[in-house]
């Protein structure tokens, strides 16, 4: 299939950059090298297909604002590394498994149904509280700042602005 | 129906429901091709249109939350996610 040749210097680019802005943060990315760039591949495999990198072990809609939750870094990505020491697709994990003390494995979906993700976004709508500025969070990393507007691009993980919520 | 057949050995009727840009769906595709089990698999995501739905239905039927490998046997059991010891429990019965 056409989409799936993607040139394997392309691949080593995004895996350098994703391994040092992961670094760089906190994060690790799957010392499995060989099953990493496989994702990685995939994040560019998706990232032609929809215009985004939606998560690879994940069915994309294709309808950006429905998969916002799932582009790579998905806001499920801290708590999975909490729980099972990996994000879904185990493409990031925690220092446990970096060092190899333990093993990243094939994890329950965290992601609720899509009537679920409806009811969680109309729920957060609220009122705005009596402070001279909005509080945006970054549902990526949980980032917090205070300001008109969200960052264009969160300066701890590097989610684009779409990825804020208005947090008080 | 679009799925791909795999021959192999004859033992259950194995249907895989995967994503081609999975790494979970790729590891049990393999266990499946070093079992040499004969199975049929399909790549949700390659689908576009009335297929993909038809397929993320069938998936829903044993799987709710419609996530990625499902690995259906005999039409009877349902096995979500890689759980390697899991499917060759299975597949030895």
């Amino acid at each position: 299939m056409k989409e799936q040749e993607i040139d394997i210097a392309e691949i080593d680019r995004l895996y350098e950059r994703l391994f040092g802005e992961a670094e760089g943060t906190g994060y690790h990315l799957n010392p499995d090298v060989e099953f990493t760039k496989q994702l990685i591949k995939s994040l560019i495999i998706n990232e032609r297909r929809y215009g985004y990198r939606a998560c690879p072990c994940r069915l994309a809609s294709g309808d950006k604002q429905d998969d916002l939750d799932i582009i790579c870094p998905c806001d499920y990505r801290d708590t999975d590394l909490n729980q099972y020491d990996a994000c879904y697709c185990a493409l990031y994990v925690s220092d446990a498994v970096r060092k190899g003390e333990k093993k990243a494995g094939s994890i329950p979906e965290r992601r609720p149904p899509p009537a679920e993700r409806k009811r969680e976004t109309q729920r957060k709508s609220r009122q705005p509280a009596d402070l001279p500025l909005p509080v945006w969070r970054c549902k990526v990393c949980g980032y917090l700042c205070a300001r008109e507007q969200p960052p264009e691009v969160c300066p701890i993980c590097k989610a684009k602005k779409d990825r804020f919520e208005q947090f008080v | 129906m679009t799925a791909v057949h795999i021959p192999g050995k004859n033992s259950h009727r194995i249907m895989l429901y995967a994503l081609s840009t999975c790494g979970w769906c790729s590891k049990t595709k393999k266990l499946l091709d070093d079992l040499g089990v004969e199975y049929d698999y399909e790549y949700v995501d390659q689908l576009q249109g009335d297929e993909k739905d038809a397929a993320v239905r069938k998936v829903r039927e044993w799987n709710p939350s419609c996530s990625f490998p499902t690995l259906v046997l005999d039409n009877k059991k349902c096995i979500v996610g890689y759980r390697e010891d899991e499917i060759r429990e299975a597949l030895q019965k």
